[in-house]
């Protein structure tokens, strides 16, 4: 079983990686991009067969390591 | 007093902070990752800036869950002194020992120099040999030293005297120019610039030996 988990900043954080991508794309002609926000994905080969504990164990691993809950949030899919 | 400082594999200024605590006259011991407990008697944990496990998923990310920092969870929980320096400050926030977190600098490119910062804590056993308001310049070395955290836990930082330390000129967006926060008990700091890389005046000046000596002062009195 797979998981993937999206770890963005939270929205009232500022994202000045965002930003700077936002800014790049303008100068290079792309208009009407009025937002980006840039975040990573981590992909998961699981041993578990069962989604709902697969989905609490990642859970866990996002608290303790994969997300900075203080200023990121995540979000879990198992495939 | 006894001082331990911890090397991850990444870090790079242990030595130069196991040099600033020995000539401040702490006894020094240096402690691998690996080790689950601290050496006896140690007073202070000195954990020096770098780049633990290679920055890998988040500054200090790594290192906060290494075996050594179960040690050093038990050592701040009972009163026991802490000093993150750059990389150990990402380290121990990433801990949960201080409020907020380190993002990336606000210009995105990484910052070497010197930087004036004012001592901003009234009440600090890390700052006591430096008059409060007093200017010193210390340099920084950092990719991700901008201080953020909430408005309520920034107004609390400014209520609980909290801010050891403020940019003269903010280098890298930190909220509240903070560029070194005390914990709750006081006994923790956590600061981006490097003190152990200013007690030399042959290399680097010598306004980072008052961190060591305010330490070493405030210990012995205790």
């Amino acid at each position: 079983m797979k998981a993937r988990v999206t770890v963005m900043l939270k929205s009232g954080v500022l994202d000045v990686q965002g930003e700077a991508v936002r800014h790049a794309l303008g100068s290079l002609g792309f208009a009407g991009v009025s937002g980006v926000r840039q975040g990573k994905v981590i992909e998961l080969d699981l041993a578990e067969t069962d989604a709902a504990t697969a989905r609490a164990s990642v859970t866990a691993m996002c608290d303790k390591l994969l997300a900075n809950v203080v200023i990121e949030s995540y979000q879990i899919e198992i495939l | 007093m006894k001082a331990a400082v911890i090397t991850f594999p990444g870090s790079n200024c242990d030595r130069d902070l196991a040099v600033a605590f020995e000539k401040a006259g702490f006894d020094v011991v240096r402690v691998w990752h690996k080790d689950s407990a601290l050496p006896h008697g140690v007073d202070v944990v000195g954990v020096p800036g770098g780049f633990s496990f290679g920055d890998y998923l988040r500054c200090g990310a790594i290192a906060a869950q290494s075996p050594i920092a179960g040690a050093l969870r038990q050592h701040a929980d009972k009163g026991g002194y802490v000093l993150g320096i750059c990389n150990g400050f990402q380290v121990i926030t990433e801990m949960g020992l201080l409020p907020g977190a380190l993002m990336r600098n606000a210009g995105l490119k990484f910052i070497c120099k010197s930087v004036d910062l004012v001592v901003a804590a009234q009440n600090s056993p890390f700052t006591s040999r430096y008059a409060t308001g007093q200017s010193i310049a210390l340099p920084v070395a950092h990719h991700d030293g901008n201080y953020t955290i909430d408005a309520q836990g920034l107004a609390r930082l400014h209520a609980e005297d909290r801010v050891a330390l403020r940019y003269a000129q903010n280098p890298n967006g930190s909220m509240g120019d903070i560029a070194g926060v005390l914990s709750e008990n006081r006994r923790v700091l956590g600061m981006m610039p490097h003190p152990e890389r200013a007690v030399d005046a042959a290399t680097g000046g010598t306004d980072g030996a008052g961190i060591f000596a305010s330490l070493l002062g405030g210990m012995a009195l205790a």
